[in-house]
């Protein structure tokens, strides 16, 4: 039933600028820099200035593992910019990682903020430096002294200490139920790889083949190399203003429609329900609850791709095709491409262009309702945008309209 | 060697274990008297897991470690190959399996007892314990869970 209303509260609220700072795989900058690059970007590109804004929200704030998880913490951005604030708040018990975007959005509509800067930084690349993935896991260097408490409790004794492994038998039981295969989820690694060919911005460039995709190595079946983003450096930030504010911004800003933050089900990956869907089942659900349009007025839509089935589950969650449809949907690659009825990531997604961690789709997804995508942008000059990020028992999307 | 229970200490890979607690000790441990345990509710008969002060179906404190017959189904699974920590063989197989009397009820684990690619969703397996002596504290009995011929228990 649809209770969309005026009176809700996200209406009340816009996406006025964004900002990125430089991304790589390995950077080595200070990543406080690299998040204030960022932030002094999406600042700018509002046409405000470091007075004006007065909410600071990230995600996920202050965290010390998994290494370079957490690039700068709220107060380290509050104080290098000397802001004055009405209202800040960081965490990550949130609807993923657009959580820290939504509960922005709560601010202005609430009124305690007019101007809120939103961050998500990351240096995982460099953080991990050559010591891969691996170093990051929880435990590892550790020794036999080390005891597994809390959500890890549960799977790292039993050897799956990695996200990786958790998708991965969600993947596992989609294509047991649905019929689901690999030729069919390559696709949204070769369409991620495709348009981060036109990113100048995308960390991976080089052409892939489905020949290359089926000669990666098998990280944990039914996912190859391909299907697993890669630790990268980087920042991303936007700014949330409210719409009665507009009067203060360079342009005229994205209205936030709709935000989808609900998860009804168990927050555990191996309690959940149903192992063929995610927290984006009641995320994705619960967004179409707050808004008169539907599925088929989405022009662009940038899914998160932390693990490729990730995008695949969106687009099913969201209602693009039904539950198990996912991979038909998506074979050939055709219908998501750029010139296709649902362009995805046309950045590249995280898989090439860089594991910003969420806040890259919705950078992207203000990109195309900006048509300032350059040549990646989807024709056509698209009207309405969906953002959502997060896998597994966290998840929170966005529906946006250029006004 | 008693059924399910593996050699010596000594023989077995680096394995991370877990920070036993009073709430969870009788599920880590409980593998001592050859039966898995969960906690389950004396008034509804609700198993809870992970373990929790308090019965999510009727909020009653009144909450014993109960054995089950460690049957369970393979709901999926993945085959691991990629060395995230030392210690185990690769590959490996990383299963969630639905415990028989109560299916919502699940577990992450490790399959063993058959090659990799012989897993499957639906597979039935039963629990076998890999015992890890502690000096220091608990005994701590891993649940693993290998095939069984799809019969009554043995």
């Amino acid at each position: 039933m649809t209770q969309s209303s005026d009176e809700q509260i996200e209406k009340r609220s816009c996406i006025s600028g964004i900002g990125q700072s430089e991304i790589g795989r390995r950077l080595y900058r200070d990543p406080l820099e690299l998040t204030l690059d960022a932030c002094i970007a999406a600042i700018a590109d509002a046409g405000l200035t470091p007075r004006d804004i007065d909410g600071l929200s990230t995600y996920p704030g202050m965290a010390a593992t998994p290494p370079g998880f957490s690039g700068a913490h709220a107060t380290q951005v509050h104080d290098a910019l000397r802001l004055e604030l009405g209202w800040y708040g960081s965490g990550i018990e949130t609807s993923g990682q657009l959580g820290s975007v939504v509960n922005a959005c709560l601010a202005v509509g609430a009124g305690l903020a007019n101007h809120v800067l939103c961050f998500r930084s990351v240096w995982e690349g460099s953080a991990q430096g050559s010591k891969g993935r691996k170093s990051a896991m929880a435990g590892a260097g550790r020794g036999g002294g080390f005891r597994a408490s809390g959500i890890m409790e549960w799977t790292l004794p039993f050897y799956a200490p990695s996200a990786a492994v958790w998708v991965a038998m969600f993947a596992q039981r989609h294509f047991h139920q649905y019929g689901t295969t690999r030729e069919q989820l390559a696709q949204i690694a070769l369409n991620g790889r495709r348009n981060a060919q036109l990113n100048p911005a995308a960390i991976y460039r080089e052409p892939m083949t489905i020949d290359d995709y089926f000669n990666a190595r098998i990280i944990s079946t039914p996912f190859c190399l391909f299907d697993c983003d890669v630790p990268a450096d980087g920042a991303t930030a936007v700014i949330v203003s409210r719409r009665e504010r507009a009067g203060d911004l360079r342009r005229r800003p994205i209205r936030v429609e709709a935000v989808g933050t609900a998860l009804r089900g168990r927050p555990s990956w191996d309690q959940f329900d149903d192992l063929s869907t995610m927290a984006n089942r009641d995320a994705a659900a619960h967004l179409w609850t707050r808004t008169d349009l539907r599925p088929t007025d989405v022009d662009v839509a940038q899914l998160y791709d932390g693990f490729s089935f990730l995008t695949l589950s969106w687009i099913e969650a969201l209602g693009f095709c039904p539950i198990g449809e996912g991979g038909r949907f998506i074979e050939g690659g055709g219908r998501i491409a750029r010139d296709g009825e649902l362009p995805i990531n046309t950045h590249g997604g995280q898989l090439s262009a860089g594991r910003l961690h969420g806040y890259g789709f919705l950078h992207e997804a203000c990109v195309q309702l900006w048509h300032e995508g350059g040549d990646r942008q989807v024709a056509n000059r698209p009207e309405v945008a969906v953002a959502a990020a997060g896998g597994g028992n966290t998840c929170g999307c966005m529906l946006l309209v250029r006004e | 060697m008693l059924d399910g229970v593996p050699a010596e200490m000594s023989e077995l890979p680096f394995r991370i274990l877990p920070e036993v607690t009073e709430l969870n000790r009788s599920f880590w441990t409980s593998g001592s008297s050859g039966a898995l345990h969960f906690l389950a509710c004396d008034d509804c008969g609700y198993m809870v897991h992970p373990p929790a002060p308090v019965c999510p179906r009727d909020l009653s404190k009144k909450l014993t470690p109960r054995p089950v017959s460690g049957r369970a189904t393979v709901a999926t699974f993945t085959i691991n190959h990629q060395p995230w920590m030392p210690g185990p063989e690769l590959p490996y197989v990383v299963a969630i399996v639905e415990i028989e009397e109560q299916p919502s009820l699940r577990l992450t684990t490790n399959i063993v007892g058959c090659a990799p690619e012989e897993v499957s969703v639906g597979m039935q397996v039963r629990v076998v314990f890999e015992h890890r002596p502690d000096p220091d504290g608990d005994d701590i009995w891993i649940p693993l869970f290998e095939p069984r011929s799809d019969g009554p228990a043995r």
